[in-house]
């Protein structure tokens, strides 16, 4: 892996799907032109979060005709999105879209939703039921939407999968103020240098600005180094792009001063979530 | 003395609200706003931020004093207006008032001062229209926690800066952003009749309601917590029931539900809706 990436910071119209398009469109060209080679978009960054009944006015399957226009910027430069999706079933999900040579490569559904304090996800989506990295030719990306990385599961299992980025795009409210900085960026940033340590991959977040009724998205987007440390970033509240260069050469240098994944030992993990389960583990695990 | 329950920073929180008052006004479709300067602390805080998110020539102060009025309001209102070099108007509300008060022979106290704060709510109104500006709101998180507000009065406006500040956190923002030392210092007043100062009326200080408030309401804490770290326990009781007798000034009227669909219970959308 050799790429450049860039992070897109955006302010969304709410449920204007078709002017936010524009604004991607408007990005992904110019992402394209100064040779990056994916760009990675905010959570629901093609309709705005806050969406509660708009979910079902606005959500677009993955095949929808609307989306042809990221499907051809596609041939250029590979695209991160979020967008609330409907599936064939007619149930919605919160995902982020990868699309590819010219086609939707993979579709990660937000495992995690987040109904709690001011959040009420599960009302309006259902939860994705997988950890699938996205195989792209560029690497291999771990997708995170927001609350996905506040549990430790997907973190673990794209650490066994070697993914070489984490991908997190998220639409975090901003809170506390009692700092020079948003508390709620801060603790962002906490968690995805240790994500970034933990899996021993580099960290993108796409995190959104602007208000939807009151409430200030945080912003904060940044690139983390698989060594944990800030690359580059946006402070401060406004709109804007970052560009960052992931390669497998800083990958393996980390990975062989700490050889994490060889140490990691999933079967004694597999064993202690079978014995909470109440199943028999397929490998036992000696006590004492 | 520094608080850290309650201490803001006010240079983050400034540029938090200005840009919320430029992008909620703004998905509004409007670039002005039109604010009730009361010669107070919490007026001229929103004024301070309006004037800072649209340029004071887009900010309109309107001054409404009554024939009873302390007539320090109003010079304090004019040294805001000046400091910050907005436009203003004046228009005494006593004859539109009275006209009222004197017809249905209203007593002297609460209901009195509730009709001059809803005569207040009727001109700035008419005067937005006029002006082509939104109502910006004056109200912080203390005092609609305690529910000491008119419903329909000073609570009446379309956007509201101060809303989740309380009292303690309006003076940091007010120091901050260098108002004038009169309106700071000044004890808190409705200025609805002569002598009036808000912690008389309360009954207890807004320092000791912060305190108590930020606990109970952000920090969640337990009556015996509360107990533990200090509290009188009928001064809990006393913030706790006004807290929840005064919750119908915080939310919409209540609509019967008949349909399948109801505003306000499932028919869900925020007001920024394709905004």
């Amino acid at each position: 892996m050799d790429l450049r990436i860039t992070v897109a910071q955006t302010n969304p119209v709410l449920g204007d799907i078709s002017k936010n398009l524009d604004d991607h469109i408007r990005l992904t060209r110019a992402a394209t032109a100064e040779g990056s080679d994916l760009i990675l978009f905010p959570e629901l960054s093609l309709s705005g979060y806050f969406l509660r009944d708009q979910v079902f006015d606005i959500a677009l399957g993955l095949d929808a005709p609307e989306l042809e226009p990221l499907r051809e910027l596609s041939c250029g430069i590979s695209i991160a999105v979020g967008l609330p999706e409907r599936s064939s079933d007619g149930r919605c999900y919160n995902t982020l879209a990868f699309f590819e040579d010219g086609k939707l490569l993979s579709a990660h559904r937000k495992v995690h939703l987040v109904s709690y304090g001011m959040f009420d996800e599960t009302r309006d989506f259902a939860p994705g039921e997988s950890w699938t990295p996205i195989e792209s030719r560029l690497g291999r990306f771990g997708p995170f939407l927001c609350e996905d990385l506040w549990h430790l599961g997907g973190q673990y299992l794209y650490a066994l999968d070697a993914v070489d980025a984490l991908l997190v795009a998220s639409s975090g409210p901003g809170r506390g103020v009692s700092g020079p900085e948003l508390e709620s960026t801060g603790v962002w940033h906490d968690l995805l240098k240790s994500a970034a340590r933990h899996t021993q991959a580099y960290a993108c977040w796409a995190n959104r600005v602007g208000f939807e009724d009151g409430v200030a998205f945080g912003g904060g987007s940044c690139i983390i180094g698989p060594d944990g440390q800030r690359m580059t970033g946006l402070d401060g509240l406004d709109e804007g792009t970052i560009s960052g260069r992931l390669a497998s050469a800083e990958l393996f240098r980390t990975r062989q001063r700490a050889p994490l994944l060889r140490d990691a030992r999933p079967s004694v993990v597999e064993s202690g979530l079978a014995l909470r389960a109440g199943r028999k583990p397929a490998v036992e695990t000696p006590r004492g | 003395m520094a608080d850290p329950h309650l201490d803001i920073h006010p240079e983050l929180v400034t540029d938090i609200l200005v840009r919320f008052l430029r992008e909620e006004l703004g998905s509004a479709g409007f670039s002005r706003a039109i604010i009730g300067l009361s010669g107070g602390i919490d007026s001229a805080v929103s004024a301070a931020l309006a004037v800072r998110a649209f340029g004071p020539e887009a900010v309109l102060g309107v001054m409404m004093p009554y024939r009873t009025s302390n007539p320090d309001s109003a010079a304090h209102a004019k040294l805001v207006a000046h400091s910050l070099s907005m436009p203003t108007r004046l228009v005494d509300i006593s004859a539109m008032v009275d006209g009222y008060l004197d017809q249905e022979a209203v007593p002297e106290g609460m209901r009195r001062g509730n009709v001059m704060a809803r005569a207040r709510m009727v001109i700035l109104y008419d005067m937005s229209e006029d002006w082509r500006g939104l109502v910006i709101g004056t109200s912080n998180k203390t005092e609609m926690l305690l529910g000491y507000s008119t419903l329909f009065g000073d609570s009446a406006h379309a956007v509201n800066p101060l809303g989740d500040l309380y009292k303690h956190q309006v003076f940091q923002l007010a120091r901050h952003l260098q108002l004038p030392t009169e309106v700071i210092d000044k004890p808190p007043s409705a200025d609805l009749f002569e002598g009036q100062t808000d912690e008389d009326e309360l009954g207890f200080s807004y320092a000791d309601a912060d305190q108590l408030l930020v606990r109970l309401v952000d920090e969640r804490r337990s009556e015996a917590e509360l107990i533990e770290a200090g509290f009188q326990l009928d001064f809990i009781r006393t913030i706790a029931k006004r807290i929840i007798r005064n919750q119908y000034k915080r939310v919409p009227p209540v609509i019967a539900k008949l349909s399948h669909r109801t505003i306000g219970q499932d028919f869900r959308y925020l007001r920024d809706w394709m905004s």
